[in-house]
């Protein structure tokens, strides 16, 4: 039985803050979703295989199936609907559109959130180093080539 | 170019009388460009009034609608899953239609199997890789059916020859008198004018807009979180659910105590079913922890035995004896009775699930006098009649709204996760979102069949093939999806990519044993026939070649003079892949030709082969010729999509079952292919002006034998069975 305490908490999603009435336990997944209606995050495995349900957290990807809302504080949460108000998710967002990479576009949302990520930390990526930032995202449409290039092209963009 | 997402504005046929359906104007489909698969239809041509005349829009056919306020919809007859029918059929029609892809708004289609059947397959489905093929003719009709109209209202307005007006960009001009006039002002005309009996159609060099690599028209929305795919669907008040199905298939729920569940916060209510049990509740937390929390007893029921390995031992056994022949040619026997040498193997392709992205999921509100039901579906008009069905409701009581579809593949063309979100929504007031986790998305798929094959050839004295006989076991989803196109033992799609080879093969006897598993359902899976046939067959020719000595490409090109464009694709493929260049030591190139789907394919793989047996794929390179390329960049695209399915299959595809349990269950221990491992895929398309082939299915069939011939090319060692195991490949002291 779970304890009556209190359980509204406010976590800051793309700039704002929201209350949410989730157990500490909750994955932030389903407080996005479920709770503020913000579907742009997909659910793909529920145990961090997939990176379809990628956010940014203070800017860093993380994977909110496991992300227990409670681990959150205040600290801001970007997500797909936010992420083009950002430089990098900008730069990607256009260079995903020039590159005509989604195809079912299910994967996308994390694509972006973990291609973003890691330009706004790394602006000049080696192959390598977009393999191990990107390999958490699975793509079933098999965009990978159409999204290296894309991070390829976002580089020169920023340049 | 918006996408319209308000689905909420709806022609779903519950809010649609026959009689207004009727009053709309079909169009004669001519079902020539089929693949040779299965039922062709022609498309019921119905007279009548092409309005609707209380809303003074233009509506000539199923497909057009355009409002006095100028908006031009076009609605879409097949489902976009990615790929790029939703920018594809637009461009077929607005070519016609004159109109620019930035000035259409686009709607899924509403179930109705009449305006909206698949010509090539008689049931509104999206699948198959024909969604252009069977559009090609028809839409590119309806489109110059409309424009035809508008130009004639506007001829008449102005009192000229219609022949002197021309439209374009969605406004029609009278060049003579400098007057114009835009679509929506001449919409209420139109509709009154009569509708033309043949229309006339651009030629291929008239072409501005097909041929072209047009911006897809749903990928802006897929880059910001605002495409809608099912699985977002949230009408007011929607709870959510998740489920757990009977581990065996074919078992049923015991019993439940949910003494606990209940007590955890968010859980609404529990919903038993005969073989399932779900958990209602305000968010899929809630839901998910609701279902840990039950203790749940399955009564097993026949299946709990049932290894894999039981399957294939039946298929082996089934494989000893003749089978419904599919293709005969010459005497098959008498050649191989004579040949100087004789190549006999068996091969085995495993189980698949789909496992795209988007896990199984409905949302369903049952009210009394209505069913609703939001989903993303390949076949909605087979949705709709499941959630009748199920919910105890006539037809026409049901709306069905369709969505983006997060990766169908196949699994969308059932609507199994349909019935199941009706049969619990029928204990819950209120609308409910049920979604499947991953781990019942992999366990309750419906599979690629397993098939066994057994193969043999009849060489001459130059290693030749005079005789070809191949016969094979396994499922026919045919027999179950569409049970009039089985016949006599044999469906097409069970056989394609094993018959009507391209090679020349005098005498040639291809038979299949229709065998069902028990306790475990089979379905279309990309490339279906294809998917089993082709690393057969191109795995199998490739033996030939080596039994004679040649080269594989050499001996193909030598089988391929009645085949001139699955010739040139090889040609084209091998040249472009440095065929024949050195390679070093564990690297290897394989190829593979294949004419499925309408279009003619050829893959060169390049493999790297580690001494522990690790294999890597690092580069396809793919010629095709798929007759006239509606949008070259969707071809190229569904290429290398197909392509990395293709290998995800070959590498590590296989699902098994141990006491009749699916022994996967999430990304884990159902591998798929990861952005380090994607090889590079170069594409090379054959420019011609013959009917469109399919292709969103053609590059994975293609691909794993090339991979295969590859590995074999690298290391010497034959692979006949996937996925592949690389203990088998690791380098000998």
């Amino acid at each position: 039985m779970n304890a009556t305490r209190d359980t509204m908490i406010t976590l800051n999603v793309n700039g704002k803050p929201s209350k949410v009435d989730a157990p500490d336990e909750m994955p932030l997944l389903w407080a996005l979703r479920d709770i503020l209606g913000m579907t742009g995050t997909k659910f793909g495995c529920g145990l961090g295989l997939c990176g379809a349900c990628t956010v940014q957290i203070d800017g860093a990807a993380a994977r909110s199936c496991i992300t227990p809302v409670g681990s959150v504080g205040g600290k801001a949460i970007t997500t797909i609907e936010g992420v083009g108000n950002t430089p990098a998710g900008a730069a990607v967002q256009k260079a995903w559109l020039i590159g005509q990479v989604p195809q079912c576009g299910y994967c996308q949302s994390g694509q972006i959130m973990s291609a973003s990520a890691l330009l706004a930390k790394n602006p000049h990526p080696t192959d390598a180093d977009i393999d191990a930032q990107m390999s958490g995202n699975i793509c079933r449409c098999g965009t990978y080539i159409r999204i290296r290039e894309a991070i390829k092209q976002a580089v020169q963009s920023k340049a | 170019m918006s996408l319209d997402h308000s689905y909420l504005v709806d022609h779903s046929a519950a809010t649609e009388s026959l009689d207004s359906v009727s009053r709309r104007r079909f169009l004669k489909a001519s079902a020539a460009t089929g693949g040779g698969l299965l039922l062709s239809l022609a498309l019921p041509l119905a007279r009548g009034e092409a309005n609707a005349p209380s809303t003074g829009s233009f509506e000539p056919n199923a497909f057009i609608r355009i409002g006095r306020d100028g908006r031009v919809v076009l609605i879409m007859p097949y489902v976009e899953m990615g790929q790029g029918t939703y920018t594809s059929i637009p461009m077929l029609i607005a070519e016609e239609l004159e109109m620019d892809l930035s000035q259409v708004r686009l709607e899924h289609a509403p179930p109705n199997e009449k305006l909206y059947v698949n010509p090539l397959l008689g049931v509104q489905a999206t699948g198959n890789s024909n969604a252009v093929r069977a559009s090609w003719q028809p839409l590119r009709e309806a489109g110059a059916t409309a424009r035809t109209m508008l130009v004639a209202a506007a001829a008449k307005r102005w009192k000229v020859d219609p022949a002197s007006c021309r439209a374009r960009s969605g406004v029609v001009h009278h060049q003579a008198t400098r007057r114009s006039a835009k679509y929506g002002d001449l919409s209420a005309e139109a509709a009154t004018m009569p509708v033309p009996e043949k229309v006339a159609l651009k030629k291929w060099s008239e072409f501005t807009l097909i041929g072209t690599p047009a911006k897809r028209l749903d990928i802006p929305a897929k880059l910001n979180g605002t495409a809608a795919f099912g699985i977002d669907a949230r009408p007011p008040g929607v709870k959510i659910a998740t489920l757990a199905q009977a581990p065996v298939f074919g078992g049923r729920l015991k019993s439940v105590d949910d003494s606990a569940a209940k007590n955890v916060k968010g859980v609404r209510q529990i919903v038993r079913l005969d073989d399932a049990v779900a958990v209602v509740g305000d968010h899929m937390w809630a839901a998910k922890q609701g279902l840990a929390a039950l203790k749940i007893e399955w009564e097993d029921g026949p299946n709990a035995k049932l290894n894999v390995e039981d399957i294939v031992r039946a298929l082996d056994a089934a494989t000893r004896n003749p089978g419904a022949v599919a293709q005969s040619i010459g005497d098959a026997d008498k050649a191989m009775a004579s040949a100087a040498t004789k190549v006999e193997s068996t091969y085995e392709v495993p189980f698949l699930a789909h496992a795209a992205m988007e896990p199984m999921n409905c949302t369903v509100h049952v009210r009394t006098d209505a069913c609703e039901v939001w989903v993303g579906t390949q076949v909605i008009g087979r949705a709709q009649a499941a959630a009748a069905k199920a919910a105890g409701m006539p037809v026409d009581k049901v709306i069905v709204h369709n969505h983006f579809i997060g990766g169908g593949f196949g699994r969308r063309l059932e609507v199994d996760g349909v019935t199941r979100a009706v049969e619990i929504a029928k204990q819950v007031d209120g609308p409910v979102k049920v979604v499947w986790t991953r781990e019942e998305d992999i366990q309750h798929d419906m599979y690629r069949p397993y098939f066994f094959d057994r193969i043999s050839a009849g060489l001459d004295a130059n290693g030749m093939p005079l005789a070809w006989s191949h016969r094979f076991a396994g499922s026919s989803i045919i027999a179950r999806w569409l049970p009039p196109a089985f016949k006599d033992g044999v469906d097409g799609d069970t056989v394609e990519g094993a018959i009507d080879l391209v090679y020349n093969l005098p005498n040639l006897r291809v038979e299949y044993l229709r065998v069902e598993p028990p306790g475990i359902p089979t379905a279309f899976w990309r490339s279906v026939g294809p998917s089993h046939n082709v690393f057969v067959t191109e795995s199998f020719i490739d033996e030939l070649a080596a039994t004679a000595k040649k080269d594989p490409v050499e001996y193909r090109r030598a089988l391929l003079d009645k085949s001139p464009r699955a010739k040139a694709v090889l040609e084209l493929a091998a040249e472009k892949a440095g065929w024949g260049r050195p390679l070093p030591d564990r690297t290897g190139r394989g190829v593979s030709v294949q004419f499925a789907f309408a279009t003619y394919m050829a893959q060169v793989a390049e493999v790297e082969v580690a001494k522990d047996g690790a294999l890597r794929v690092r580069r396809v390179v793919c010629a095709v010729d798929c007759g006239t390329a509606v949008n070259p960049d969707t071809v190229r695209a569904q290429i290398q999509s197909a392509i990395m399915f293709g290998v995800t299959a070959a590498l590590y595809g296989a699902i098994t079952l141990k006491d009749g349990r699916v022994e996967q269950s999430n990304f884990h221990d159902y591998r798929v292919l990861r952005m380090n491992e994607a090889p590079t895929v170069e594409v090379h398309i054959v420019q011609n002006s013959e009917p469109p082939g399919g292709m969103g299915e053609a590059g994975t069939s293609c691909v794993v034998p090339a991979v295969t011939n590859a590995v074999f090319a690298a290391t010497g060692k034959r692979l006949r069975k996937l996925p592949i195991d690389g203990g088998v490949l690791k380098q000998s002291a």
